[in-house]
């Protein structure tokens, strides 16, 4: 049994594009529906802002605009995906949430130079699936913090 | 028995006990004739001792056993207080507090004490002896706590020596030693009794009457006598009977008879494991007879349940922000009456919950006069503090962040701040320098001011110093302001004393003073005049995180603006707007003032075309303004303060979040980053 378990993975699939993706459910804490955001002013361009969720403000990134894929309106399918990394919770928009599946470890290669639109940056690796290719969002690299927040000062006196 | 269970009582009363000590005793200093302070020390002494013979740490019990009798002679005016008496009793209390800091630590509270119990005993019987009128030849010095020959005197003998001392008599507990070679012992014994007979009356001795009179003795036997006559005669009348040795005759005390066999109970029936608290609990309900006893009953609440209710609270108030918005949109009359009692009384259990988190600063001030004290005496000044609002309020959590702080001050105002008594007598200054901690509530903020009438500073230094290290150039003196210049100081990297000393001076502190204050969301000023002295204020928030705020609109985005930064609110055209290199200005009650645009500051998309009037929220920073510029006010609100979460913690002009009565967020703005 303890076997199995280790070479198998359980991940959450969604989709960004035209590409599926995929990251641990360990990470995952929820999934919800697109919701009013709140605009936060002063920060990077994917920070679409905060959302109340069930009483905690939780910031919010647009995926495809951290991952440098092209905007696009959200709509029915749309999702948020609550991410809970170290100590830090954040919701990540993505096109649609599709699927949880199990897949061998065995099938999880390296990421090749160059994959689809994405920087390979935060690429953990991909898994080769009978007809499917599922990429494996590092999500750690995805929340590093550098540039959330630009800093800007007005004169007073 | 087990005694686990009450430990964490007895530490905390233990400790409330000590604090109540350390400031009696120094209240003691200032008011030696005070018979009330005399009688709270006693009592705190007398009940720590109770409390710590009962919990079977003996250490404990016996330092203020000694301690109580102390008071007790100087209750009982044998003994007047000295100022060196005072340096040994607070020595004496630091020592009861290391124990009690042993035990809530896990030890077993044992401790050297043989050292300071034998000096407060020569301070119990020193003075003692002066105050006799007669001076004591003997140089033998006997021990203060009567011999325990006596254990065994009941209420009637008691009482009669009790009342001895008010009837101007004395009770002395003699012992008499028989030459080994005497040979009618029972007729010295009767000669002996003969003479203390003209003297005074015997209320007791040991052996009994019969024993002596037959012989049944060593050589040595002991009375207690009732008498008028001093001490000295007495003895040499005794030693007129031939065939003694020697005579030693001590003053008797009931009352150290009585606790030394209290304290012997109680160890006892410790022992037997049968003793309960009850010792302890009857010991207390004793206390609030004697005291005036203006305080409230209190019980012990755990810190951690309240912060839950507070939680608890805050989810409440979203969810009747909510409410207060349905029955807005729903217009049922009955429903809105409702929702309106809610209001009022959950404004009501906010004003409890919020006033129950709050602690009387006296916890952290009342530690700094022997803080002071004894920083004073290491710097060889002279250094008076003058407490003022110790009863005021603050919220657990900012009384938990704001001790330390204040003690860098304090310490920075003793060393740096007051001058030497020889520099101060010069500069025709009283030798003591006086420190006045002030604190005060005002709005919905509590200023702390810590205010020396020493050298002040000295700007010209401060700014040498400053551009030694780098912190400014040349170019910037001249925009700084005196206060600005003052704020320096608070700089990491600086220190203008000097001489380094242990106290203060090593660059480092300051600067973590200002942070933790900022951290608590609060302020620090500096102002001073050179020569005169210095004050350092500190403004902190009551709560910190149900806090009233105004809601603004800018273009459909809510803002929340705390009420306590907000001077006023404004509604003025489009003519009141003035211009100053290139900058818009509006004058308001006759000061320049910076408009800002929210809408830029948030990059809000400005749809509105230029109107005829514009809302604008007067925000200040200390001394400084601020115009923002809104599209509209919505209203006045409590809001809970929520933070950003980890992910935006460091976001430009936003302090926060909250979650208004529809569920949205709205950020909370942080006024202090746009006036800069």
């Amino acid at each position: 049994m303890s076997n199995e378990t280790a070479t198998e993975k359980k991940v959450i699939v969604f989709q960004l594009k035209d590409e599926e993706f995929a990251v641990s459910v360990q990470q995952i804490g929820s999934i919800e529906r697109i919701q009013t955001i709140t605009r936060v002013p002063n920060t990077a361009d994917f920070v679409k802002g905060v959302i109340n969720l069930r009483g905690v403000v939780t910031p919010i990134i647009d995926l495809r605009s951290r991952l440098g894929i092209e905007a696009t309106d959200f709509n029915e399918s749309t999702r948020i995906i609550i991410v809970n990394l170290d100590e830090i919770d954040v919701g990540l928009i993505v096109d649609a949430a599709n699927d949880v599946i199990d897949i061998p470890i065995d099938s999880i290669e390296p990421a090749p130079e160059v994959i689809g639109a994405v920087n390979d940056d935060y690429i953990e690796g991909v898994a080769k699936l009978e007809n499917r290719l599922l990429i494996l969002l590092d999500l750690k690299k995805v929340l590093t913090n550098e540039e959330i927040t630009d800093l800007k000062y007005v004169e007073g006196q | 028995m087990d005694t686990a269970q009450y430990l964490d009582v007895f530490i905390d009363e233990s400790n409330e006990h000590i604090e109540v000590l350390y400031k009696k005793i120094l209240d003691l200093e200032k008011d030696p004739n005070d018979k009330s302070i005399i009688e709270e020390i006693f009592r705190a002494a007398h009940t720590l001792k109770g409390m710590s013979a009962t919990m079977g740490y003996n250490d404990l019990a016996t330092l203020t056993h000694t301690l109580e009798n102390v008071f007790d002679a100087i209750r009982y005016d044998r003994v007047h207080v000295q100022s060196n008496m005072i340096d040994l009793l607070v020595e004496t209390v630091d020592h009861l507090n290391t124990m009690v800091e042993d035990i809530a630590g896990g030890g077993n509270g044992s401790h050297d004490i043989q050292e300071v119990a034998r000096k407060l005993e020569m301070f119990e019987k020193g003075t003692a002896n002066i105050k006799e009128e007669h001076v004591e030849d003997s140089l033998e010095a006997e021990s203060s706590n009567h011999s325990n020959v006596f254990t065994d005197l009941d209420e009637f003998e008691l009482s009669i020596l009790n009342e001895s001392k008010e009837r101007g008599f004395q009770n002395f507990e003699i012992t008499v030693e028989l030459r080994e070679d005497c040979l009618l012992k029972g007729a010295r014994v009767f000669m002996v009794f003969e003479v203390l007979e003209k003297l005074g009356e015997v209320i007791k001795s040991s052996p009994s009457v019969n024993d002596l009179e037959e012989e049944n003795f060593d050589y040595t036997f002991s009375v207690i006598l009732v008498s008028n006559q001093p001490k000295d005669e007495i003895a040499k009348k005794i030693q007129k009977v031939s065939e003694i040795d020697s005579v030693t005759v001590q003053h008797f005390s009931v009352k150290k008879y009585r606790e030394s066999r209290e304290i012997e109970d109680q160890i006892q029936t410790m022992q037997k494991d049968n003793a309960t608290v009850s010792n302890n609990i009857e010991d207390k309900s004793k206390e609030p007879d004697s005291a005036k006893s203006n305080q409230n009953k209190t019980i012990r609440v755990n810190i951690e349940k309240l912060d839950v209710l507070m939680n608890l609270f805050e989810e409440l108030i979203i969810d009747r922000g909510s409410l207060e918005q349905i029955s807005a949109d729903l217009q049922n009359s009955d429903l809105m009456e409702t929702v309106e009692r809610m209001a009022r009384v959950s404004s009501d259990l906010q004003n409890i919950i919020l006033t129950m988190r709050m602690v009387p600063i006296d916890t952290v001030f009342s530690r700094f006069p022997r803080m002071v004290r004894k920083l004073a005496r290491d710097l060889d000044k002279q250094v008076d503090i003058e407490i003022i609002g110790a009863d005021t309020e603050l919220d657990r959590t900012v009384i938990d962040e704001i001790g330390d702080p204040i003690v860098h001050l304090l310490r920075n105002a003793i060393d740096h701040g007051v001058e030497t008594p020889e520099e101060r007598l010069q500069k025709g200054k009283p030798e003591k320098g006086t420190i006045k901690l002030k604190a005060y509530h005002s709005g919905n903020h509590v200023f702390i001011e810590i205010a020396d009438d020493g050298a002040g500073i000295n700007k010209e230094k401060v700014l040498n110093k400053a551009l030694n290290n780098g912190l400014l150039t040349e170019q910037d003196i001249e925009a700084l302001s005196e206060q600005q210049i003052y704020q320096l100081i608070m700089e990491s990297g600086f220190s203008t004393a000097d001489k380094i000393s242990d106290i203060s001076g090593r660059g480092v502190g300051l600067d973590v003073v200002k942070n933790t204050i900022e951290s608590l969301g609060g302020s620090i000023s500096i102002d001073s005049i050179l020569g005169k002295g210095s004050v350092f204020s500190i403004q902190l928030p009551l709560t910190l995180t149900i806090i009233s705020a105004l809601l603004v609109e800018l273009n459909k985005e809510k803002f929340a603006i705390p009420l306590s930064s907000i001077i006023e609110t404004a509604i003025i055209s489009k003519g009141q707007i003035l211009s100053a290199h290139h900058k818009k200005v509006i004058d308001f009650r006759g000061k320049v003032v910076p408009l800002v645009n929210l809408k830029d500051v948030f990059q809000v998309p400005d749809t509105a075309t230029d109107e005829e009037y514009t809302s604008i929220v007067i925000v200040k920073k200390g001394e400084k303004m601020a115009a923002l510029v809104v599209d509209s006010f919505i209203g006045q609100q409590e809001i809970v303060l929520k933070s950003l979460g980890s992910y935006l913690s460091n976001t430009f002009a936003i302090s926060g979040a909250t979650i208004l009565g529809d569920g949205q967020v709205a950020l909370i703005i942080d006024s202090n980053a746009i006036i800069k």
